[in-house]
């Protein structure tokens, strides 16, 4: 509850647009209240920024609940804050006291270039996903739910790969940016339910091929990426799409191929 | 074609090229140390044994072909990849760099991996063509007359009396240089090290590692680790303590 | 006055919608890919059309001010949706499913509409799952269901406590597949800020780049807005901070009705205000309600004392008390109110005094905590982040808070508005919710609206329109839209005032909650609309909008945003005014049994309101559609 507020400093990076030089500027956020959420700590010295006629500081934020996947903060070095399985959002200014020094830097990789000072561009993700994310499935076509079921120990495993929130913390805090906890959770979460099989072989070329096509770095196993993950998402996620991808390697060059219609 | 395509260039079929190249790396070398680990025991052992690898003709040309492509395979794709990864983080560095769990190892696998590849190198100039010290070179001192057979599997091999290359004092005497002794005790350190996460990686790369046990995995690929080590100082270390005669 | 038709297909309800399908006019499959339709929105609503639409052959072009359209709002719905499948044999229907929710709307509905509602929920279950909605299940392999609040079966569909998440994630894969196949043309970063009307029919619109701040047009044979809910005009909601009513109030502004604006959800499981600074109310789902214990101290002085010491007899259950049959379940309007009344009286828990307990003691001592965990283990861990206590030890705390829109756009049976060739879909029209939405019901209209009525309704409209006929995006309509635009921004740029938007936005807010909020009243309401057209004025003369049009500028999105909401914030007030009675959640206290029910008035508001936008300064015209009820008899709300 409501405790004292109290001062800390924030070493924000500032950048006016994309291509453009940044630079760190020190902030004072003073009044801070420990139930505030980060964000709102930034709202507060925004809008004392705006008093004194100066730009506020242009950060990505929507829902505020951990879920959109639109914040995206490293603070202190650390994508999302420094606790685990939250969002930038989700994290709370009880998190440190009077005097702290608190660095903010937006998601850095080479596929996510910065828009503005802490907003990045991390449409490469969109890219990915059309590039086979999806389990066809026209509109008015489809059997009734109940025909095929499904173990729920498969259907809770798809739901954890599910769970991702697409916010790139996982890039953020790969030493290599590497994309591999989020394109490893969508293949994984389509690949285990049987209506994502027809597809599951194209699934996981096409959008690894896409991945590295985009300028995403190669896994080196470090799992950095799902300690930062807001969602936890395992890095189990990872071998299984190693192992997915494989397969499809060697099916898509040795499988036989349907006979040309009109043969011979 | 596809399959080349999907293995060469992209990042998971390169880490599937490493993957198991370093498996085929690893059981040389374990399959490496427990030959030369046979220099504690008879000198028969260990002669006979580097005799009758010798007289494998085009088998062993055969093998050496098959270990020098996996280590280029093996390095070739960790230098595109390392390239590739430092591309991929772009120009501005973060300010604050954390490492939030990753393992030590892990965060040395190209330092490792470049200090092997050197001793490699040296190691085969030592001790399979000659030229880092000819003076104890084993075609440059006395033959060695074996006492008894050697066997393999039961069957023999090498017979009582052959005259061969004496192996086992070459290396005591190369060892008999404490700088050399050393660079051969960091040299397996590091490739302890890189093992360390290499052995536990290569699961997670062919899709083989979970949460259910990687735990165990961890377990055993640190004893592994650690006992390889083990064994791979006792040669150096024994030679140069004066242990071996 | 707009002509309000609602085009209700003739004939038995339960027939209705089979035979409008046969009856109205089709497009002819090699005609499809001669339209151009403008989908705005890629929330649930929105990508469900956008890539349904372009599965049929379409040529569509979908906007969103997101950054993908992956983070719509709908991301954020927990609970779960609604559907009439009967999985688990008790005795659910389509029928009882519209009866439910004709029922939970206070009879201000359409019955058409909801009834079509019900019918499809069915379909959109078997779409969903097709996709690969990771829905929970039960050992056996088949979909679980869960109960939801106003509901005596078990007919909610969930995926954990991210059910929104996990519907959007699948219409985004479609969306994403149309895209990648060139069906649809995504425009991320685009903010609609005009409606272009060529010859009475909406023929485009303006788009702001938010990145570079480019201005441009797009010109279509048909618009489809699917923008979401306009409940930020309160400032502190359980919306995303980027939910806005721009494009509907910019609509509103070219002449499509609003109905019912007033009608706004108060949610009752949220966690409570702390301060000032705060910027947005958490929700916790309402399947909460399924085992946690709603209760406030008996007496006034017990309510700051640590609950735990509170006596089982000293604690009201109210709401088992007063609605025995329903219980903790009753509907959302109901509880809500039920929550402020006890707060009204001084038995508010928690600082502020603004908060109830939901106790789950009982239920894990009757489940165990595992079980308790099981089931709700993130939404107490999200309560921990925010208040950093532990739900498990000590009860938590929870107040209304705004939550959804049942007001919107005016739109016919099939989905259109008032302006041909403007169609509204999911939160942002009025259809199918009447004065109060059941949980679960929202996900189910989107979809529904998305997938399987606009993809036939809109046929009916393109057969009027010749192929090609659409005009260009040089017409001098255009033009007109974009210079309005570039006007506003301007104007937002040139004030360079002295106050920040947020607090103008904070202050209406607490207007509105004041005075529109769970209960009203003739001089509340009069106040406001005092209130609010002078703090309009403040802010056109006050307000400093930081840095400049061609780049990202956050600060403009926002004071476009709230700009609208003080106009919007005003037509609420006046709807409420006007409404003469209380009904679902909209609670007049003159209008009230003598136990604080709502007491509505068939006689004379069996009605939508459509207000019609008459010119800046202008009071704007009240139209009226009558609800007339054939399958269901207009009762009093029961839930006791
Ligand atoms: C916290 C929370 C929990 C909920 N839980 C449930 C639940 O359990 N069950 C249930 O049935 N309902 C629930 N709801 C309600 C439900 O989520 C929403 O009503 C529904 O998702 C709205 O979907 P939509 O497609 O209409 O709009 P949204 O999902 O809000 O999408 C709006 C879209 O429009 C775009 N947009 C808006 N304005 C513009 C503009 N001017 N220009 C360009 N693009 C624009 C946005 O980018 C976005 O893509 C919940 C709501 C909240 C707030
Ligand atoms: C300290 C321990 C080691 C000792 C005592 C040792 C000893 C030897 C000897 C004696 C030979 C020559 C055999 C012959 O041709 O007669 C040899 C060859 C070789 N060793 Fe080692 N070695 C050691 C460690 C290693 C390690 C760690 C590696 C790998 C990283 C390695 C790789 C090789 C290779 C590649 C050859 C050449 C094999 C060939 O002839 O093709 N050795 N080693
Ligand atoms: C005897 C020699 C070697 C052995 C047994 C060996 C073994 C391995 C193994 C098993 C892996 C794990 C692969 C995976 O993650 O799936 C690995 C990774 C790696 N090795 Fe080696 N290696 C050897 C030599 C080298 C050399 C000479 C280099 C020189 C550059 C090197 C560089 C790397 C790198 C960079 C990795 C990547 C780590 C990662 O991506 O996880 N290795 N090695
Ligand atoms: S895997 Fe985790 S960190 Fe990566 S995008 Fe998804 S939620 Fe974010
Ligand atoms: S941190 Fe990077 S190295 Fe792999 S396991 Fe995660 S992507
Ligand atoms: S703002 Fe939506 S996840 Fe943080």
């Amino acid at each position: 509850m409501s405790a004292a507020t109290f001062n800390v400093t924030l070493r924000v990076w500032r950048q006016a647009g994309p291509g453009q030089p940044g630079r760190f500027v020190e902030y004072a956020a003073r009044g801070v209240n420990p139930d505030m959420s980060f964000l709102e700590m930034l709202d507060v010295v925004n809008d004392e920024l705006t008093l004194r006629g100066e730009e506020p500081i242009a950060f990505a934020h929507d829902c505020r609940e951990g879920i959109c996947g639109t914040c995206s903060l490293t603070i202190d070095g650390k994508p999302h804050g420094p606790h685990g399985g939250v969002a930038s959002c989700q994290t709370y200014m009880r998190s440190y006291k009077d005097g702290d020094t608190i660095v903010v830097e937006p998601f850095r990789a080479r596929p996510f270039p910065v828009i503005k000072d802490l907003v990045t561009d991390r449409s490469a993700f969109d890219q990915i996903q059309q590039a086979g994310g999806f389990i066809t499935a026209r509109t008015g076509s489809a059997p009734d739910a109940n025909a095929n079921p499904i173990a729920k120990e498969v259907a809770d495993l798809a739901m954890d790969a599910a769970q991702c929130i697409g916010c790139g913390a996982c890039v953020a805090a790969c030493k290599n940016s590497s994309a591999m906890l989020f394109v490893a959770a969508k293949v994984s979460h389509l690949g285990l339910l049987p209506q994502g099989q027809p597809e599951r072989d194209r699934r996981v070329l096409a959008m690894v091929r896409t991945m590295d096509g985009l300028g995403f770095g190669g896994c080196t196993n470090q799992y950095e990426c799902s300690a930062a993950c807001p969602k936890l998402i395992s890095h189990d996620f990872i071998a299984r799409m190693n192992r997915d991808y494989a397969k499809a390697v060697f099916r898509a060059a040795f499988r036989p191929l349907p006979a040309d219609a009109g043969g011979e | 074609m596809e399959l080349g395509r999907n293995l060469f260039c992209s990042t998971i079929g390169r880490k599937l090229i490493m993957a198991v190249t370093g498996v085929v790396l690893i059981a040389f070398v374990v399959g490496h140390l427990v030959g030369n680990l046979q220099v504690f025991e008879d000198p028969d052992r260990i002669n006979g044994y580097a005799h009758f690898l010798q007289s494998l003709g085009p088998a062993l040309w055969a093998v050496r072909i098959v270990l020098l492509a996996c280590v280029t395979l093996h390095i070739w794709a960790g230098i595109t990849l390392a390239l590739d990864d430092r591309r991929a983080r772009g120009d501005e560095p973060y300010a604050v760099n954390r490492w939030i769990q990753a393992a030590f190892a892990s965060r040395y696998m190209r330092s490792t991996g470049y200090i092997v590849l050197a001793f490699i190198i040296y190691h085969i100039a030592h001790f399979t063509v000659g030229v880092a010290q000819p003076a104890t070179f084993k075609t440059n001192i006395a033959h060695y007359t074996m006492k008894g057979d050697y066997h393999v599997l039961g069957v023999t091999v090498v017979r009582g009396g052959t005259e061969v290359l004496d192996v086992r004092s070459m290396v005591i005497r190369g060892f008999e240089n404490p700088l050399v002794s050393l660079f051969y005790m960091v040299a397996v350190g590091l490739l302890s090290v890189h093992l360390l996460h290499g052995a536990d990686s290569l699961f997670q790369t062919l899709g083989l590692r979970n949460h259910r046990w990687e735990r165990f995995l961890q377990l055993v690929v640190t004893a592994g680790c650690a006992a390889y080590f083990l064994g791979n100082l006792a040669i150096p270390g024994a030679a140069v303590v004066g242990l071996l005669k | 006055m707009a002509q309000l038709n609602s085009r209700i297909p003739p004939g038995a309800l339960s027939e209705k919608w089979r035979r409008h399908k046969a009856d109205i006019r089709l497009v002819n499959p090699a005609n499809k890919r001669k339209y151009e339709i403008i989908v705005v929105g890629a929330g649930l609503a929105g990508a469900s059309a956008a890539a349904t639409l372009s599965e049929l052959g379409y040529r569509v072009s979908c906007f969103v001010f997101h950054d993908s359209p992956r983070r719509a709002h709908s991301i954020a719905a927990q609970g779960g949706i609604n559907a009439a499948k009967n999985y688990q044999n008790d005795g659910d229907s389509v029928h009882r499913l519209f009866y439910d929710t004709v029922k939970g709307g206070d009879y201000r509905s359409r019955e058409a509409n909801v009834y079509r509602l019900a019918e499809v929920s069915v379909d959109i279950i078997d779409q969903c799952v097709a996709q690969g909605v990771p829905f929970a299940r039960e050992y056996g392999g088949l979909l679980a269901n869960r109960s939801f609040g106003g509901a005596q079966v078990s007919r909610t569909f969930y995926a954990r406590g991210q059910t929104g998440q996990q519907l959007l994630l699948g219409a985004y894969s479609a969306l994403s597949r149309a895209i990648s196949a060139g069906g649809v043309q995504m425009h991320v970063h685009s903010e609609m800020l005009d409606l272009v009307i060529v010859g009475g029919h909406a023929k485009g619109i303006v788009v702001r780049d938010l990145v570079t701040g480019e201005v441009t047009r797009h010109s279509a044979d048909a618009v489809v807005l699917a923008t979401g809910g306009y409940g930020n005009v309160f400032n502190l909601s359980t919306y995303a901070r980027g939910s806005n009513a721009t494009a509907i109030w910019r609509a509103y502004k070219r002449g499509a009705c609003f109905a019912n604006p007033c009608f706004t959800q108060i949610h009752p499981t949220c966690i409570p205000v702390t301060g000032d600074y705060q910027s947005k109310l958490t929700l916790m789902s309402e399947s909460l309600r399924n085992d946690g214990r709603i209760w406030v101290p008996k007496r006034k002085e017990d309510r700051l004392k640590p609950p735990g010491s509170i006596a089982e007899d000293d604690r009201d259950y109210y709401l088992e008390r007063i609605y025995p049959s329903f219980g903790n379940l009753c509907p959302r309007d109901v509880a809500s109110r039920a929550a402020k009344r006890v707060c009204d009286e001084g038995r508010g828990v928690g600082e502020t005094g603004l908060g109830v307990y939901l106790d789950f003691s009982e239920a894990i001592g009757r489940l165990g905590e595992a079980a308790v965990r099981e089931r709700y283990g993130n939404l107490f861990d999200i309560y921990h982040e925010i208040t950093n206590e532990n739900a498990y030890k000590v009860p938590m705390r929870i107040f209304p808070a705004v939550h959804y829109a049942m007001g919107g756009m005016w739109v016919d049976y099939n989905l259109m508005s008032n302006i041909p060739g403007l169609f509204v879909l999911g939160e942002a029209n009025f259809s199918d919710h009447g004065a109060n939405r059941l949980g679960a019901s929202a996900l189910m209209q989107g979809l529904a609206d998305g997938y399987f009525v606009i993809p036939y309704t809109i046929g009916d409209y393109l057969a009027t329109q010749k192929p090609g006929s659409r005009s260009a995006a040089d017409a001098p309509e255009f033009a007109q839209a974009e210079e309005n635009v570039r006007a506003i921004t301007r104007r937002l740029l040139g004030v360079k005032g002295k106050s920040p938007v947020s607090d103008f936005h904070k202050r209406l807010g607490r207007i509105l909650w004041q005075h529109c909020g769970m209960a009203r009243n003739k001089a509340g309401l009069e106040k406001a609309l005092r209130e609010i057209p002078a703090l309009r004025a403040e802010f056109w003369e006050s307000v400093n909008v930081p840095g400049s049009a061609e780049s990202l500028n956050q600060s403009l999105e926002r004071a476009g945003r709230v700009a609208d909401f003080l106009e919007l914030g005003e037509l609420l007030c006046r709807d409420a005014l006007t409404r003469e009675e209380s009904c679902g959640c909209h609670f007049r206290e003159e209008h009230q049994f003598p136990d604080g029910e709502c007491k509505r008035d068939d006689a004379n508001f069996a009605h939508v309101a459509a207000w019609e936008y008459a010119g800046e300064g202008v009071a704007p015209v009240r139209n009226v559609e009558p609800l007339v009820y054939e399958a269901v008899k207009m009762s009093v709300r029961n839930y006791k």
